[in-house]
């Protein structure tokens, strides 16, 4: 499984033109776990659903190359991409309050995923969902599978949603802002689950935050994002020797009990890394 | 921004507003502008204006005098003489159509005038009172809301005597509720704002704060409600007129017009279907104008 | 640490019903008084209001009695409150018959209009709307968009004259005015009032194919301003429901098309679309009042209007509370739907 992406531009119309989001990203991804790290508006949710061709409708998107395990992203056809999405590869979204359907109970949402790409009865997938659910470490699977999303919690939220996603055994997954919407107690515990899972089934993993620190400890490459570009790329565990004064400064503006500071630096925007 | 910008187009698209008339009429100027891309509300706008004028220059648009009979020339057809023909006293159809356009724009503005200040009024004082005050003018509002507009209008116009007062009253009493409903939905988010709060610190009177600072932010909503509410308001003081209820002949009223020829339709049947023609197009332009407004002043209800 | 918060189903919903239920005795209530004071304090002369004014004087001088008219005005309502216990809506000056009993003779026909609208605007709008939605911005789209709104600027008296016109006297394709031809006249029992039905429970298929056909254009006719509105609505809730987050996690999950338009956006808006069909019903009842009149059709709607001509204030105000009553009555299965239907509010 190997997603290659050369040269990636999203652009929207808007009434000055067109408003480019997106503007040459590239990047090469193997059964790894790479970590997307930027601010808001720097594309970095836009360049992952692109992998799927998930992108509103009035996006404009080109690339020298677009693959999914040597599929053209660009090129395939409606039927193609939906074998691709769910089936090879999975999104985990930002607030499960949101992203999952209101109207439909947890298990069966999770049942969707297991039949639409496994195929068999109500009955299995149902049982399937429940076993998934108990996967993702809940603890009472049959009543949360029973419960509406308004019902649950917004940790619980998230591994029915990651449950969902993993349902028709995909070798990718996609999460996007997997714990800004939860509290910080649950995020470590939800972000350990997605490694331990992604790790057993070989998986591989993208994952996009605008914490630097907490991607740089669960993804083995990381690439910093900022105004639709890709402003440095390397190993995580070279990211305290990183070049560009963008990851610098974001670098340098962590709080420290190691290197305590009487005063946070202030991260000074260059134009200049907006390129031309 | 472009440098060949006129001067006056520079100063309305401003990201810097110097003074508070700068900034609401660059916001003005940009829903403006935002309008005027949306293709049918221009048409909607264009009718209406084009309604508007004509009705209000009957006088000199029309060609005949609108009560002038001439049973000779009963139900005639359109000619150079009577641009639309002749009804069923021999009145030119032409003049009665732009005099009734007076009668039906007359009834809606006079209405909107009583209605819209009313339902402002008890809607912002329920949302901002709260409590007790607050229930008791809802359960009055939602009890005009259950009613049946028409049905409740031709009631009370049978009570009095049935004409034009009475049916523009009739249509009031049951036309306001919405408005109340909106003015308090839009205090309930306003109230609990900060700047609010601010004001309430100075020492504001409750009055100085729904009157000065509450209720003009309600005011570009209600102005879309209005707009539309227009249009139906339109239709049934047309039905009404239809049913001999509203305007009462020889009144050129589009409604009771079609109501006094409607037997005519098999012979002349443009005499009662051209005043039906003018209440479709009324309707329409302010629906499109309304709608038009909806996109531009109220974006999330769109 | 507990993971599921439980909504507390029952008893809250229970008594958010409750709520909406207790609203309904309110509203009558005003619908009561205000008919009340509509035929009481608004007319200069109430008794000559009921009664006409070709009444002897000692017909006029019962009726005063009757009505308590020297009698403070909340004493009057007590009396009136009184007889609408027993079902007594006074007498109809027009068909010298108990008004309640004339009620009941014409109300089913206005049923079968109204409903055979409804269900006709229900069946093309609602897919329409989907459709819209789903094409966005296309030529479908746009069509329907327009037709709407056209459809609920016209006149439904100008739309009920032109089709008469158009269809029955150029075309010839429709029959004309009134429920039935004047062969079948009678020849139906009446079971329910409607006469589409009482001819096939008959099993008189002539009878039932005219019945049919003469429903046809006022249905349709009626149907088209509802349809408006539904297709509206709907095309309105989709286009917000496909706008959801969650739609973009049911195409990651590659399911296919229809199936997210169906189960997934379409299962969001049934509830507020249920509203909608629901009020609109209602709405239909004051459309039915209109086209009734062009059709001539015998429902409680061509009622209100002749008792209207004839200023038979008791018929008036007694056709008035029963259609404002199924009104108010609609407005609550409307509410009461929201309240067991969606998930959310349990």
């Amino acid at each position: 499984m190997e997603v290659i992406v050369r040269n990636l531009r999203i652009a929207f119309p808007s009434h000055q033109g067109m408003a480019e989001a997106v503007r040459g990203v590239s990047f090469t991804l193997k059964k790894e776990k790479l970590g997307i790290v930027g601010e808001s508006g720097s594309g970095k949710t836009l360049t992952a659903r692109s992998i799927l061709r998930l992108l509103p409708r009035q996006a404009r998107v080109e690339a020298d190359r677009l693959e999914f395990d040597g599929i053209d992203v660009l090129r395939a056809d409606e039927a193609a991409l939906r074998r691709i999405r769910g089936k090879r590869a999975g999104l985990i979204m930002q607030d499960p309050k949101y992203s999952l359907n209101p109207v439909m109970t947890a298990g069966a949402q999770i049942a969707e995923a297991w039949r639409a790409h496994r195929g068999g009865s109500g009955k299995a997938a149902l049982a399937a969902a429940v076993e998934l659910l108990a996967q993702v470490q809940i603890r009472d699977p049959r009543r949360v599978a029973l419960s509406y999303p308004h019902e649950l919690s917004g940790g619980m939220g998230q591994r029915v949603m990651i449950a969902m996603m993993l349902a028709p055994d995909p070798e990718l997954l996609i999460a996007d802002e997997p714990t800004s919407a939860l509290d910080a107690t649950v995020q470590a515990e939800i972000l350990r689950l997605i490694e331990d899972l992604v790790s057993r089934r070989g998986m591989g993993l993208i994952l996009i935050s605008h914490d630097l620190p907490l991607v740089s400890h669960f993804c083995d490459r990381v690439l910093v994002m900022y105004g639709g570009r890709v402003l440095e790329e390397c190993r995580a565990s070279a990211l305290a020797r990183a070049q560009h004064p963008y990851t610098r400064g974001l670098l340098d503006c962590l709080p420290s009990l190691v290197h305590p500071q009487r005063q946070l630096p202030i991260l000074e925007r260059d134009p200049a890394w907006l390129g031309p | 921004m472009n440098s060949s910008m006129s001067p006056t187009r520079a100063y309305l698209l401003s990201d810097t507003p110097q003074s508070r008339r700068q900034a609401g009429l660059g916001r003005a100027y940009r829903g403006w502008l935002q309008f005027r891309r949306n293709r049918l509300a221009m048409a909607g706008l264009l009718a209406a204006a084009v309604l508007i004028l004509a009705s209000l220059a009957a006088p000199l648009l029309a060609t005949h005098d609108p009560s002038a009979q001439s049973l000779p020339e009963r139900y005639a057809a359109p000619s150079a003489e009577h641009w639309l023909g002749t009804d069923e006293v021999g009145r030119d159809l032409y003049s009665r159509l732009l005099y009734g356009g007076r009668i039906t724009l007359g009834m809606v503005v006079v209405i909107m005038v009583l209605v819209a200040p009313v339902g402002l009024a008890v809607g912002t004082v329920a949302g901002y009172a709260g409590g007790f005050l607050d229930r008791a003018l809802m359960r009055l509002t939602d009890v005009f809301l259950a009613f049946p507009r028409l049905i409740l209008a031709l009631a009370f116009v049978a009570a009095l005597r049935p004409g034009i007062t009475s049916a523009i009253i009739a249509i009031a009493l049951t036309a306001w509720p919405p408005y109340a409903r909106l003015a308090r939905a839009e205090t309930l988010t306003i109230r609990n704002a900060d700047f609010i709060a601010a004001v309430r610190l100075t020492g504001a009177s409750a009055t100085r704060i729904v009157l000065r600072h509450i209720a003009p932010l309600c005011v570009s909503s209600l102005i879309v409600r209005v707009t539309l509410d227009m249009s139906g308001i339109i239709l049934t003081a047309a039905g009404l007129g239809f049913l001999g209820m509203g305007a009462q002949p020889p009144m050129p009223e589009w409604g009771t017009m079609i109501a006094t020829t409607r037997g005519e339709i098999l012979d002349a049947w443009w005499v009662p279907t051209l005043p039906g023609i003018a209440i479709f197009v009324a309707s329409l332009a302010f629906n499109l104008l309304g709608d038009g407004l909806r996109d531009v002043l109220d974006p999330k209800q769109g | 640490m507990s993971g599921t918060r439980d909504a507390g189903r029952s008893p809250a919903r229970f008594r958010a019903s409750l709520s909406s239920l207790a609203s309904v005795p309110i509203t009558l209530g005003g619908l009561i008084l205000v008919t009340f004071l509509i035929g009481r304090a608004v007319p200069i002369d109430p008794v000559i209001a009921i009664v006409g004014d070709h009444a002897t004087p000692d017909v006029i001088a019962r009726v005063r009695l009757e009505l308590g008219l020297d009698q403070p005005l909340f004493v009057q309502f007590w009396i009136y409150l009184e007889h609408l216990a027993r079902g007594d809506l006074g007498h109809s000056v027009m068909t010298s018959r108990p008004v309640t009993q004339d009620i009941l003779i014409f109300f089913p026909a206005t049923l079968e209009l109204a409903t055979t609208a409804i269900l006709i605007a229900v069946a093309l709008g609602v897919p329409l709307g989907v459709i819209a939605a789903a094409r966005q911005g296309s030529r479908l789209d746009q069509a329907v968009r327009v037709l709407s709104l056209a459809g609920q600027s016209v006149p439904i008296f100008v739309l009920g004259l032109v089709c008469l016109l158009v269809f029955y006297v150029k075309l010839g394709i429709a029959p004309g005015t009134g429920q039935q031809d004047v062969l079948y006249e009678g020849m139906v029992p009446r079971l329910t009032g409607m006469r589409v039905l009482d001819a096939a429970l008959a099993g008189d298929w002539d009878a039932f194919w005219d019945a049919l056909a003469h429903l046809a254009q006022p249905a349709l006719v009626l149907a088209y301003f509802s349809l408006s509105i539904i297709t509206r609505m709907t095309r309105a809730f989709m286009l917000e429901a496909l706008a959801g987050e969650y739609i973009i996690a049911a195409r990651a999950k590659g399911l296919s098309p229809a199936r997210i338009l169906w189960r997934h956006a379409f299962g969001n808006i049934m509830v507020p679309l249920i509203t909608i069909i629901a009020l609109t019903y209602a709405g239909l009842l004051e459309g039915a009042v209109l086209t009734e009149t062009v059709f001539s059709w015998p429902g409680i709607g061509l009622y209100l209007t002749g008792s209207l001509l004839n200023a038979d204030m008791n018929a008036v105000l007694g056709a008035t509370l029963v259609i404002g009553s199924v009104y108010v009555g609609l407005n609550l299965l409307a509410d009461l739907a929201y309240r067991v239907f969606d998930p959310r509010v349990r």
